[in-house]
């Protein structure tokens, strides 16, 4: 109880101190963060593979990259992100100084997830840091051993007092969101994302929600099967298929369907050998739980491919489902492993029909060679992000915005988006204390006259 | 409200917006593309402005046209329907606005529904797309509570008291005028009002000949026969504000009718941070000087409070005006006079903390209710490319992909 009101109150301390303003200073710790990853490296990658059962080339290039990618951008444009704006003036304000001045929130609380643990604490700090703000920061604490890691590293690297971490499951969380934060950014499902902004609404705090959802991806008659299955599969099974903007499942035309199974197959061979269970490459669900509800969503599905499963290890083999009807169990909730259901659509109008029943998803993938019946997918949905003829890719360009959209969250954060999702853009407009003149056509007593002017 | 301020801010400021928003939607409605990394450097990757859906707007009474027509102009150009409730306090203008808006646009996309409070509770158990309120912190909270349930995203436009701060330099008969001009408007019911001023006692003393010679300019010597000045909304908010008289001494005015819900143009000297008049926003016309001791104190004072949605300060040396512009924080801010910094479209609007969330005017009303969905468009062809990312993975293949995926530093990209 205690502990938290002291954290949150000894980054508001340290926040009101001032000494986050200067940007040599938010500088200074994004570059630490940087040496942080550099020198910790090792310890991360172990963590997460301890979490993950994900080995160190994939936990690099899942996690660590983008990162340092986005140390890199914040480091090289925080000046020119941080420089009040100047805007067009009309001609009552010609005089005067007009200008939008981003400005630091005071403190924020960052809630990770345990899928990509990692990351999902870093980026957003990195963005929270380069805005001048004091930042709690919340791992998930099922992904115990990153969460751990980042306790134990960011006091090594940052101002302690600016910056903490707090360890601790659904209590600490719920004690946490107690105190007044002046930005909450939570990833995660859309259940807590309700209990986070319920929280944050008693304090009129801003929040932004990474949330998830069911990512339909459709693939059109005309395309490259192969490449397109290709793509597919590394996105889909990609962490075991944990991943928030996973293809969740496909949408195609019934005479498709077997050669989309059969290319899959060919890529999941060339990805992971013979013996999936063996590939260094492929990881597993994160804890029993998970594994026994993804286990519970073949129930009474057509396994086209894979279906073993081994508890004691919670290795689930990449799978594939046929012939899915719409109101079975794999299709009610967002899957989050390594099975992909195929459901057939007549045409893309049934197709978008059949997404626009559905809550808005996270991502939205269309493979086609028809520009137009991309931009038609595109136009006539809604989605946090799309993806055409790729998986994940948009989340990777810096400058899109990264977010859902209804049930899949609201807000966006990445690169410069992160830099202002945690400031506030202060609109400001210094006149001149002379001029009276001008002035006295505002002024009572009116006239017609003053009004036609 | 005087008919020059109803002009001014109900149509005047409208038609502004409108116009801009005429001008500039094709702008704004464009696909932003944006700068790509060196792996997507063949594909186009934008910005899309998609629509929200349906999307319910909360009109308050202070300026009970404008303050529904702006947010409908963004959210009629941003491409959703909408559903408007006016404020159930000026029955004359909610009457008008469900009567209008059906005969000028298109009844299935736009409604206007009137609602007493119970009845906009239960309108809130229903899901929408976006809410848009305008109104007080603690309805805010009912709002946001109520819109949590569904993930709804919100834009709070609430309100605090707007301190003004008035350095010994300064001219103090402009100064006088523009913040006369600024609290009595609309008897001082706008959210940006300066709320009180913080000033030193010599000050004190020479702004009030200064504030008194700028009323009577503006409302004659008896403001209550002046066409200009303006009427509390109701009898409830009329008492309320009543109360906050006896705060400090009252230096000029202090008359009231109840039966015209007048209150005269008031400034109340030497008021005490405990006082009643300074423990809630004020929105009526009183103006309650509290006195500090130098620039430092009133920024400390100002700090040691809920962030307001405005601060002011008057200085004819702008350092002093930097210094509190730098030192404290708040919605926006003018320096030298007030009110005006809503004037310019350019310039967002909003709050922070409990004065709101969000913002809007001009385009930013657009961005409000747009969702900005990333997009990228990949090519089918150049899979070889793609190579470096599938498994199985090699401590070559890892090296490869690094290279490409490497946020450029000052311009220098790395080529495999």
């Amino acid at each position: 109880m205690e502990k938290m009101q002291q954290v949150v109150g000894r980054a508001r301390a340290a926040f009101n101190s001032g000494r986050c303003r200067s940007l040599e200073f938010r500088l200074q710790q994004l570059k630490a963060l940087e040496r942080m990853v550099q020198e910790k490296e090792k310890e991360i990658l172990a963590a997460i593979k301890a979490d993950l059962h994900k080995c160190g080339h994939n936990a690099y290039s899942h996690e660590l990259l983008g990162v340092l990618g986005e140390l890199a951008l914040a480091m090289d444009k925080l000046p020119s992100w941080a420089a009040p704006q100047p805007v067009k003036k009309n001609l009552l304000t010609m005089r005067d100084e007009a200008y939008i001045c981003p400005e630091p929130l005071g403190v924020v609380l960052i809630i990770g997830a345990w899928n990509y643990p990692f990351v999902l604490v870093m980026q957003p700090l990195i963005g929270a840091i380069a805005a001048g703000n004091a930042v709690v920061v919340k791992p998930s604490e099922i992904s115990e051993n990153t969460a751990r890691l980042v306790a134990d590293l960011l006091p090594q690297y940052l101002d302690r007092e600016l910056y903490s971490v707090v360890t601790g499951g659904v209590p600490e969380t719920t004690e946490l969101l107690t105190q007044r934060f002046d930005h909450i950014l939570y990833t995660g499902n859309s259940a807590v994302g309700k209990i986070v902004m319920a929280a944050a609404a008693k304090h009129l705090t801003p929040v932004t929600l990474e949330l998830g959802g069911k990512s339909p991806c459709y693939i059109d008659k005309d395309c490259d099967l192969a490449v397109a299955c290709r793509r597919i599969t590394w996105g889909k099974y990609m962490n075991c298929g944990q991943t928030c903007i996973a293809p969740d499942y496909i949408l195609c035309d019934p005479s498709i369907q077997s050669k989309v199974v059969e290319n899959i197959k060919a890529a999941l061979q060339e990805f992971y050998g013979e013996d999936v269970k063996s590939s260094p490459d492929y990881e597993r669900i994160i804890n029993k739980r998970h594994f026994k509800r993804i286990v519970g969503l073949l129930e009474g599905q057509k396994i086209a491919h894979g279906g073993q499963t081994d508890e004691a290890s919670c290795f689930i083999a990449p799978t594939i489902l046929t012939d899915v009807s719409p109101e079975s169990k794999v299709m009610e909730e967002e899957i989050f492993g390594p099975v992909l259901p195929i459901l057939t659509v007549k045409s893309v109008d049934e197709a978008i029909e059949f997404i626009n029943r559905r809550e808005k998803p996270l991502a939205l993938y269309v493979f086609s060679n028809n520009k137009k019946l991309i931009r038609q997918v595109i136009s006539e949905t809604s989605s946090g992000g799309v993806t055409a003829n790729d998986v994940f890719m948009h989340a990777l360009v810096p400058d899109l915005p990264f977010g859902g959209v209804g049930n899949s969250g609201m807000g966006a954060y990445h690169g410069k988006h992160s830099f202002e999702t945690f400031s506030h853009r202060r609109a400001c407009l210094i006149k001149d204390l002379k001029m009276e003149v001008v002035n006295k056509l505002r002024y009572p007593p009116s006239s017609q006259k003053k009004v036609d002017w | 409200q005087p008919s020059f301020e109803a002009y001014f801010t109900e149509i005047l400021l409208c038609k502004n917006e409108l116009n801009g928003t005429l001008n500039n939607l094709s702008h704004w409605m464009k696909d932003e593309h944006v700068d790509k990394n060196l792996v997507t450097q063949l594909d186009s990757a934008f910005i899309r402005k998609d629509p929200y859906g349906v999307v319910l707007i909360i009109a308050p009474w202070n300026y009970p046209i404008h303050l529904f027509l702006v947010p409908l102009i963004g959210a009629i150009a941003a491409g959703n329907c909408v559903v408007v409730k006016p404020s159930e306090t000026t029955k004359n203008s909610e009457r008008l606005v469900a009567e209008m808006l059906s005969c000028y646009l298109d009844n299935d996309c736009f409604a206007v529904v009137t609602a007493s409070v119970q009845e906009t509770t239960r309108l809130l158990e229903n899901k929408f797309d976006y809410i848009f309120f305008t109104g007080t912190p603690s309805v805010g909270r009912i709002i946001m509570t109520a819109a949590a349930k569904h993930l709804t995203p919100v834009t709070l436009e609430l309100g605090g008291k707007n301190p003004c701060y008035v350095s010994d330099t300064c001219d103090v008969q402009n100064v006088a005028q523009r913040v006369a001009w600024g609290r009595f408007f609309n008897a001082g019911q706008t959210c940006i009002a300066p709320d009180y001023i913080l000033c030193s006692v010599e000050m004190q003393e020479k702004l009030m000949p200064a504030l008194r010679e700028a009323i009577t300019e503006f409302f004659g010597s008896n403001p209550r026969e002046s066409p200009d000045f303006g009427r509390i909304v109701g009898d409830k908010q009329f008492r309320r504000v009543r109360a906050l008289l006896c705060s400090g001494r009252v230096a000029i005015g202090g008359q009231t009718d109840e039966k015209e819900r007048y209150i005269a143009p008031t400034v109340l000297a030497d008021v005490l941070p405990s006082d009643p008049a300074m423990q809630e926003e004020i929105f009526g016309p009183i103006l309650p000087i509290v006195v500090v001791a130098n620039m430092d104190e009133a920024i400390d004072f100002i700090n040691a409070r809920p962030r307001p949605l405005a601060i002011y300060a008057f200085s004819c040396d702008s350092k002093v005006v930097n210094q509190v512009l730098e030192r404290t924080s708040s919605g926006g801010f003018c320096g030298n006079d007030t009110l005006m910094h809503v004037t310019l479209t350019s310039l967002p609007f909003g709050g922070i903390g409990s004065s709101g969330l969000g913002k809007y005017h001009g385009k930013f009303t657009f961005d409000t209710f747009s969702h900005h969905r990333g997009c990228l468009h990949r090519n089918m062809g150049l899979e070889a490319l793609n190579a470096l990312r599938y498994p199985p993975y090699t401590q070559q293949k890892l090296g490869l992909l690094t290279a490409t995926f490497e946020i450029k530093r000052k311009g220098m990209c790395t080529l495999l």
